[in-house]
């Protein structure tokens, strides 16, 4: 017998939680379902802020907030997405307030915002540098509270169908059990996030951030668009690929070379630090992000992870040393095409939160919009799809067959996946990365292509059906590969260079 | 370097050329190129999402925060069951923070936070659930229905948000298995890597309880003849 829910949501970061609160409180029956825990989501790792138009700093307006997002995007934004995203920002920070959010405060009551790239004004709520984890864990008791059920620790398998082949559920592997289970839904909610992992140890983002939703929808039909683009921050620690947030240039840090020479602009868009960066690297550089000037009051009240994390993983203090640095892959802004009320291109399934692209970042993201991206679309997709649910009652899925996990049974594990998973990190690094030439994109196209052929001499050693991480991992890196050749075949259909994509010598479209 | 990992009821030992490394990244390399069943659990390799919680040579660390030296001992987090290898449930632990209501109840329109407001739990809210505490925790070793560490830290959190206008009715929820049951032995202070007191969170919610009437039950066990709480520590 299978399970069965109004509203089945994939992933319990802060747009599945999100989607999951409003989905319940519009009167339908919700579960959760996360590969990890709800606390551990890739949302916990958001330092910087949520931006939206308070004017609490200084002037600020809706439209300067629709502006600055959309010259970051190079034209390849839908404005009256970003329009309707930077309305909601002030009430979605307002929401987040309301439910307990510990957002930083200024002196006469006001939540105290900070500049970061691109942003026309100090815009960006925060929580000292822990502003995503706070907000996770917020909407983590929220949810509690309101008593939706939630299951940890189970992988998504596959989607599936109702006879009028409208997504109606979801396979999932209980990662604990080794079980394999189905469960029928009015609705399906993809909040399954990112693909940053594509770029293996080059990427600042959890190990979990592999692309799982996005795979499998592709697999089910569902298109994906604009998958080229990927945001590389400039500056993650030059060893460990950890994430040094943009706070620490928002609020004044200098990017320097061996020299001791500035040599950009800290404050401008991603896309173009990271060229910046890159190009100084290409000429024999070492880059370095310098903070001492802020003084260690400042660094210790205001970029504490910062200075914990240089110390720990490369051996200096930020208050005494520079910090070495390189652009890491960081947000992914291709993903599952959904419409203005975040359905995808299959009835009955919707998506939000980074495996979504509602086309309010296009060729680059700004800092502070995607927490805001989270919350407001996070919310547009719990409530459709619980009018979805609603009209359509819980559907009978289609007998499914074999799994993924029964086919992989037969692969002959010659090869190791492990080293081929950080060397596709390393190619696209490269190859598919910060600079991009036609060249190395259509050698890293038949390198994916000839991985793809002989994926059955891979497989898993671990035979274990109790929480078996080698199966996951092997997995995730299935899906991985397919969305490596989705991001290629993208990038070599893109001509021109927009935002995060760069062909050299090709001309730019924005 | 040389690492033994409890592997269900045995260590199993791990030689590794790596050097200056932290737990997880021999972790990842034991798992990717000495052993592919290794078991465990990670995230995000920066201490926030609290994953990779285990013991080395019996204390509580994060994996991705913790230097290696030769010979240290890993186990997995005590208190828990153990599902494989250094993977324990959290689902009974993560259950108190539903049970100890932590949440906020009943946010006041009135108040406004300023940034000295902000500083009251900022600490607090710092927590990243990854159960070190649960770990080292004397009473919930011993008594399963103990809120315990993190889930009191959190209704602390709430209760001193100058927002939340249903204190008492908090205060109410902690009454039995809660702030009374805890010891005060610090262990839990001791192994946080997030620099937290749920020791010194639940003495504030003593003296909060006191404030509304709520006595020490071991006191009023005694029939009574204490007189009067006087919010001095319990011992």
């Amino acid at each position: 017998m299978s399970i069965k829910y109004d509203v089945i949501i994939i992933g319990a970061g802060g747009a599945g939680l999100t989607a999951a609160l409003h989905a319940k409180e519009s009167g339908v029956d919700v579960l959760v379902l996360s590969k990890e825990y709800p606390t551990r989501s890739q949302t916990c790792m958001a330092q910087g802020g949520i931006n939206a138009a308070l004017g609490n700093m200084s002037e600020d307006s809706v439209e300067a907030h629709v502006v600055n997002t959309l010259k970051s995007a190079h034209g390849q934004a839908d404005e009256e997405a970003i329009r309707f995203m930077c309305n909601e920002a002030p009430s979605a920070v307002a929401w987040l307030d309301s439910i307990g959010v510990c957002f930083s405060r200024t002196k006469d009551g006001k939540i105290a915002q900070r500049t970061l790239g691109g942003a026309s004004a100090p815009r960006a709520c925060y929580a000292q540098d822990y502003t995503g984890l706070k907000i996770l864990h917020t909407l983590y008791d929220k949810v509690l509270e309101a008593g939706i059920d939630i299951l940890n620790e189970q992988y998504l398998l596959e989607l599936l169908k109702a006879e009028d082949s409208s997504v109606c559920g979801v396979r999932m592997l209980d990662i604990r059990s080794g079980e394999v289970k189905s469960y029928e839904s009015g609705a399906v909610i993809l909040a399954s996030g990112g693909y940053s992992r594509l770029y293996a140890k080059n990427s600042t983002n959890s190990t979990a951030s592999t692309g799982d939703g996005i795979a499998i929808a592709a697999r089910a039909g569902a298109k994906l668009i604009d998958m080229e683009f990927v945001q590389f921050h400039p500056t993650a620690l030059k060893n460990s690929s950890i994430l040094i947030g943009e706070s620490a240039r928002g609020e004044g840090g200098y990017l320097l070379n061996s020299k001791g020479e500035r040599f950009t602009n800290e404050l401008a868009p991603r896309d173009e630090v990271s060229r910046a960066i890159d190009t100084e690297i290409k000429n024999g550089e070492e880059i370095f992000l310098d903070i001492r000037h802020l003084g260690e009051q400042f660094i210790d009240d205001s970029l504490p992870q910062e200075r914990k994390l240089a110390k720990l993983y490369e051996n200096i203090d930020p208050v005494h040393d520079l910090i070495p640095i390189k652009p890491v892959a960081h947000y992914t802004m291709g993903g599952i095409a959904v419409d203005h009320k975040s359905e995808t291109s299959l009835s009955g399934l919707f998506a939000c939160g980074e495996c979504a692209n509602h086309r309010v970042h296009g060729g680059n993201r700004l800092g502070g919009n995607a927490l805001l991206e989270i919350v407001v679309f996070g919310k547009e997709a719990g409530l459709n799809a619980a009018l979805y649910a609603k009209e359509s009652g819980v559907k009978t899925a289609l007998k499914r067959g074999e799994t993924v996990i029964d086919t992989i049974a037969f692969y002959k594990n010659e090869l190791d996946f492990y080293a081929k998973r950080d060397y596709i990190g390393d190619l696209f690094y490269k190859n598919v990365g910060i600079v991009r030439t036609k060249k190395e994109l259509e050698e890293a196209q038949t390198e994916i292509q000839n991985i793809k052929q002989n994926i059955k001499k891979f497989g898993v050693s671990d035979s274990s059906k109790i929480y078996n991480t080698n199966l996951i991992e092997f997995m995730e890196f299935l899906n991985i590969l397919d969305v490596a050749e989705t991001v290629v075949s993208s990038a070599l259909a893109r001509e021109v260079s927009c935002g995060a994509h760069y062909i050299v010598g090709a001309e730019d479209a924005s | 370097m040389q690492v033994s990992i409890k592997r269900g009821e045995e260590f199993v030992s791990y030689d590794t050329s790596l050097e200056d490394a932290t737990l997880l990244e021999i972790l990842a390399f034991i798992k990717t190129d000495l052993d592919n069943t290794l078991t465990y659990s990670s995230g995000c390799r920066s201490s926030v999402c609290g994953s990779c919680s285990m013991r080395v040579n019996e204390v509580e660390v994060l994996a991705c925060a913790y230097k290696v030296s030769d010979g240290d001992k890993i186990e997995p987090l005590r208190n828990a069951t153990v599902i494989r290898d250094l993977v324990v449930d959290m689902d009974k632990s993560y259950a108190f923070n539903a049970k100890a209501k932590a949440w906020l109840s009943a946010k006041s329109e009135s108040v406004l936070l300023d940034h000295e407001d902000e500083k009251i739990n900022e600490v607090q809210s710092d927590c990243i659930l990854c159960g070190s505490c649960y770990s080292s925790c004397p009473v919930y070793a011993v008594n399963e229905e103990f809120l315990g560490p993190f889930a009191l830290t959190r209704v602390w959190k709430y209760v001193s948000d100058k927002r939340e206008d249903a204190t008492e009715e908090k205060v109410t929820d902690i009454q039995n298995n809660g702030i009374w049951d805890c010891t005060l032995c610090n262990a839990c202070t001791l192994v946080c890597p997030q620099n937290i007191s749920s020791k010194a969170d639940i003495e504030k919610l003593r003296m909060k309880s006191a404030q509304y009437g709520f006595m020490d039950p071991n006191f009023a066990s005694f029939g009574g003849g204490f007189g009067s709480f006087d919010g001095s520590p319990t011992f």
